[in-house]
């Protein structure tokens, strides 16, 4: 316990030095470039040392906690790594030591390299921001420290200020937070009166204490306002806009960790200050789930940007995550502690998986960008020679976050979907029937996952290059590729160890429902995931996968019976007779997806204008100008009134601002009056 | 253990020997329908033998992932094969992995294939990759849901004790529910084998192959290889049909005698379904690639009303 307290505080201290040693290298010495290297070892440093912290708070059964008072009412800084904490921490600390790595060879010479040292210093207070966002235990010290999170990875994210669409998405992402934090400060405020304290511990279950209403209004309000950070539709509309535009390795982070602080958020409210939440509750949140998880992976479709198609996809996430915590709150309310906490578990596992495999996609696509400089990946391809080692990490996490087996991704989702089919046993309200839809419906965002994975990696990495700069593009460095293959084998690990790292959940669900699943989940001496009744069902990832490379085999024991070895050639590809297939020839990303956006052209409504010029006869353009775009649904039925109307209103309110001293000074007298009355009345 | 192996054993020689056996079956059955002599029966084990012997082309532009996908959807679909119930209800390998891996490893394959489509760096390669994985897509929702339905009635996703749970009710499949999610999944069937009216595996016209044109670039033994795994996944899911559906035969072990009747009635099963399945690509002619949704929007709503009759008929409907 003791040990805990001090790698934290050590973690924690690296954090806060390396962020006030980078800043002080940037202004005041002339080293800054030298510097990133060690502010990247520092950031690899403090991120073991909160690792060992969040592991000895998983370890613990009491909550390791301390606080410092801080001399002003209602304001303690108080710290506490209870699991769920510890969780979130733990989740962080794999996340910022891979980027860590990654960053050595990534500041040294990419974009965000123009200012090495700050970006250092303020990756290190994101950092401690982010430690302290997970661990705070107090209603203000955690609004303060989700500030800090907020506006240094603002800072984050505009280092290319110089591009007005970076400047854009980063207005779009303060803006947002700031509706977001405005929530949550309302929603955390009428919590913490009902409990007459701000510390979290006196809040447990303070939610149900509260009037039915005003309980539900602050539910509503924490989980728009931590909606927002998650990224959840459609609260989303910032998430794509900031996240391509930051340097790749913030956005490894941003998708990672960053957007988890909402889901964090969502747990500690849900499960933690909350031990009763109405029905309605668990069906908002399963629904904007399969909304979010449906709709983020079919605009990710429609991108042929990799950032932002990988940007989509945590939304796509987000809602599977969401999913999880719906099915948890309704098997709350319906009584069933032990499928809420299957449910929950699910949920969990796949906030870990998500951060894992989008951190090392987004790093990939960061190695990408560095080696071709575009993000387009119509300019891409035939990368998979020129970068090997990247092109296999790609492989990995795509196949990861498309589900599929034996990786991660398929053992959370396939937690999920037990969750979904035992929830139809759980009630006998018409209710139940939502939840094998939404299993439904996370199967076609899985298979659509799939298809967009199958074009990105497909496009970005096989056949040609489509450009001289993916032509000349060359393998990143040792540190770049290192900080890639960590996080490929922590999803490999796992997909293929799941059932040994189940029991990590259990003080979690110990906590929210007073039970732990792990060891009903695992069955087979560790090697089968199983869950519980009413459905039932089996999987063993590790068995699938020494079973698939034992099969494997058997083709090349069937070649070496009847095959004759000798004939193997290589030669062109079929081109129809007319020899010469180019780069211009290869399937496009815009043409792959053209199925699913004619498919779903009510939801895209797109639009293509196609110029052709010619000379004689229109069979025989000169040049063919085509362009085709899907109409932003979101921004423009939703987003746009609504800023008309803000704009309308503000002015409105011009009129009151004539720039008259005295008329201000008449405001302040009224208003000292309106207050007067108030507090004699009151 | 060693029976453990064994069991694993028969039912990979099954899945390998007996799938060719079924195109075979098909192949013929429908030239037949339309009166033309057509191949021998045994013609795609002649093929299988002939592509494994023969030399092969590589795209010069492909990488590793060209030679990789044959191996990767051959094991996948195998395994696929080894997790469902054949001539018995329990399968060597159910244990490891229920409906929802079976369904995820021919995902596996797929996602390989596609890409081994986009490899080559041909047009075609990216057209049918394309398509293939659009059209797999839309067909999930139905797929996943008429399963869930018949997981529900089971109370398992695990194949065995679903094929259990259904080998003791005989008229079970009469229930509303059961014909329902049985007339989704056979849309699903026809859409993820590649039959008309969705693909014709006959065609090598290049605007209206999907799945040949994933596999245009390759020949020899990876042909052979891929040519197979298609077979593999088509008895699989007509085998995961009737096995779920009509039980019969699932015996349990016992005589001899009992294990003869399982294997006739087996085979007596997958024939009836390929000639269902052929006379539909008879009568029908090719549907555009932007009906096909509509097709499986059909099969999506069908599931759906068997979830909601099992929700009205109440669990075991």
């Amino acid at each position: 316990m003791l040990l805990t307290h001090q790698l934290y505080a050590a973690g924690l201290l690296v954090f806060a030095l390396g962020a006030i040693t980078g800043a002080a290298c940037h202004f005041w010495a002339r080293t800054a470039s030298r510097i990133s290297t060690f502010l990247c070892g520092a950031a690899l440093v403090g991120a073991l040392l909160e690792a060992g912290a969040s592991i000895g708070g998983l370890l613990h059964s009491s909550d390791v906690a301390w606080a410092i008072p801080s001399g002003i009412p209602y304001i303690a800084y108080s710290v506490r790594l209870d699991p769920l904490s510890s969780f979130f921490l733990l989740a962080l600390s794999l996340l910022a030591g891979a980027v860590a790595v990654y960053s050595v060879g990534y500041l040294k010479h990419g974009p965000a390299g123009k200012n090495p040292a700050l970006s250092g210093s303020l990756l290190h207070a994101m950092l401690a921001g982010l430690t302290l966002v997970f661990t705070a235990s107090d209603v203000v010290f955690f609004l303060i420290a989700w500030e800090i999170m907020v506006v240094t990875s603002y800072f984050l994210v505009v280092t290319n200020h110089e591009a007005a669409e970076t400047r854009r998405g980063g207005l779009l992402y303060i803006l947002m937070s700031r509706a977001g934090t405005g929530m949550l400060f309302v929603g955390l405020l009428l919590l913490a009166r009902a409990a007459g304290s701000t510390d979290f511990r006196a809040m447990h279950g303070i939610g149900d204490k509260l009037p039915a209403a005003t309980g539900g209004l602050a539910f509503l309000l924490l989980f728009l306002g931590f909606g927002v950070k998650a990224g959840i539709i459609p609260l989303h509309i910032w998430l794509p806009a900031a996240h391509p535009v930051a340097p790749s390795n913030i956005s490894a982070l941003m998708s990672g960790i960053v957007i988890k602080t909402g889901i964090y958020g969502l747990a500690r409210v849900s499960f933690d200050f909350y031990g009763a939440l109405p029905a309605w509750a668990g069906m908002l949140v399963l629904s904007i789930g399969v909304i979010s998880a449906l709709l983020g992976v079919l605009y990710a479709l429609m991108e042929h940007d990799l950032k932002r198609l990988l940007a989509y996809h945590s939304i796509e996430n987000i809602g599977i995550i969401l999913m999880g915590f719906g099915g948890a709150l309704l098997f709350r309310s319906f009584g069933h502690p032990v499928l809420a906490a299957i449910a929950l578990t699910a949920g969990l596992f796949h906030t870990l998986n998500h951060g894992l495999f989008k951190c090392l996609l987004f790093l990939g696509a960061g190695s990408v960008l560095h080696a071709t400089h575009t993000q387009n990946m119509e300019e891409m391809g035939g990368l998979i020679r020129r970068m090997p080692a990247t092109a296999l990490y790609f492989l990995i996490g795509a196949i990861a976050i498309s589900g599929l087996p034996p990786l991660n991704g398929f053992v959370s989702e396939w937690l999920t979907y037990q969750a979904m089919l035992a929830g139809f046993g759980a009630t006998t309200e018409l209710t139940r029937a939502a939840f094998p839809i939404a299993g439904a419906l996370l199967a076609l965002t899985a298979a659509l996952a799939a298809a967009c994975f199958v074009k990105a990696f497909g496009i970005t990495f096989l056949a040609l290059p489509r450009s001289s700069q993916a032509e000349a593009a060359q393998e990143v460095d040792l540190s770049m590729r290192a900080g890639m293959a960590s996080l490929a084998l922590a999803c490999v690990l796992l997909g293929l160890g799941a059932t040994w790292f189940l029991p990590v959940f259990d003080p979690i669900t110990q906590q929210a429902f007073g039970t732990g699943v792990s060891a009903s989940l695992v069955s087979g001496n560790g090697f089968l995931l199983m869950a519980g009744a009413p459905v039932r069902g089996t999987v063993s990832t590790l068995l699938l996968a020494c079973m698939l490379v034992a099969l494997s085999v058997v083709p090349l024991f069937l070649w070496r019976m009847w095959g004759r070895r000798e004939k193997r050639v290589t030669g062109p590809a079929w081109d129809c007779g007319q020899p010469g297939l180019t780069a211009d020839n290869e399937y496009t990303a815009t043409a792959f997806s053209k199925p699913l956006r004619m498919i779903f052209a009510a939801l895209f409504r797109p639009r293509r204008e196609i110029q052709a010029e010619f000379e004689v006869s229109p069979y025989y353009p000169t040049s063919i100008h085509f362009e085709s775009e899907i109409q932003p649904a979101f921004e423009r039925h939703f987003y746009d009134p609504l800023l008309q109307g803000i704009l309308r209103m503000a002015r409105s309110m011009k009129m009151v601002q004539a720039g008259s001293l005295h008329a201000y000074l008449a405001y302040i007298f009224i208003t000292l009056i309106l207050l007067l009355v108030f507090a004699v009345r009151g | 253990m060693i029976g453990q192996i064994a069991l694993v054993m028969v039912q990979a020689a099954l899945v390998l020997l007996f799938s060719p056996l079924i195109a075979g079956f098909g192949k013929t059955l429908k030239a037949r329908l339309q009166t033309r002599r057509g191949p021998a029966l045994l013609q795609p084990y002649r093929d299988l033998y002939k592509l494994l012997r023969k030399g092969m082309v590589i795209p010069e532009t492909a990488s590793w992932i060209f030679p990789a996908t044959p191996y990767v959807l051959f094991a996948a679909t195998l395994l696929a094969g080894l997790l469902i119930p054949t001539i018995s209800a329990q399968a060597p390998l159910s244990w490891i992995g229920g409906v929802l891996a079976v369904v995820y490893l021919l995902a596996l394959g797929r996602f390989f294939l596609a890409l081994g489509g986009l490899d080559a760096g041909s047009p075609f390669g990216g057209l049918g990759s394309s398509r293939e994985m659009t059209i797999s897509a839309i067909a999930e929702p139905a797929l996943m849901l008429a399963v869930f339905t018949v997981a529900l009635g089971a109370g398992s996703t695990n194949l065995s004790t679903m094929a259990q749970a259904a080998v003791g009710q005989s008229w079970r499949f009469l229930a509303p529910s059961q014909m329902l999610a049985f007339a989704a999944l056979f849309i699903v069937l026809i859409a993820e084998t590649g039959r008309i009216p969705v693909d014709n595996p006959a065609t090598h016209l290049e605007l209206t192959m999907t799945h040949e044109a994933m596999i245009l670039e390759y020949s020899g033994p990876y042909l052979a290889l891929i040519e197979w795994s298609a077979w593999m996944k088509q008895m699989i899911l007509m085998t995961l049909l009737m096995n779920v559906f009509f039980p019969y035969g699932l015996s349990a072990g016992g005589s001899a005698g009992a294990m003869l009747f399982s294997v006739i009635l087996f085979v007596a099963k997958l024939a009836i379904l390929a000639l269902a399945v052929v006379l539909v690509e008879t009568l029908n002619a090719k549907l555009r690639l932007f009906r096909v949704p509509e097709l499986l929007a059909v099969a999506f709503v069908l599931s759906a009303l068997a979830l909601i009759s099992t929700f009205l008929f109440g669990g075991r409907g």
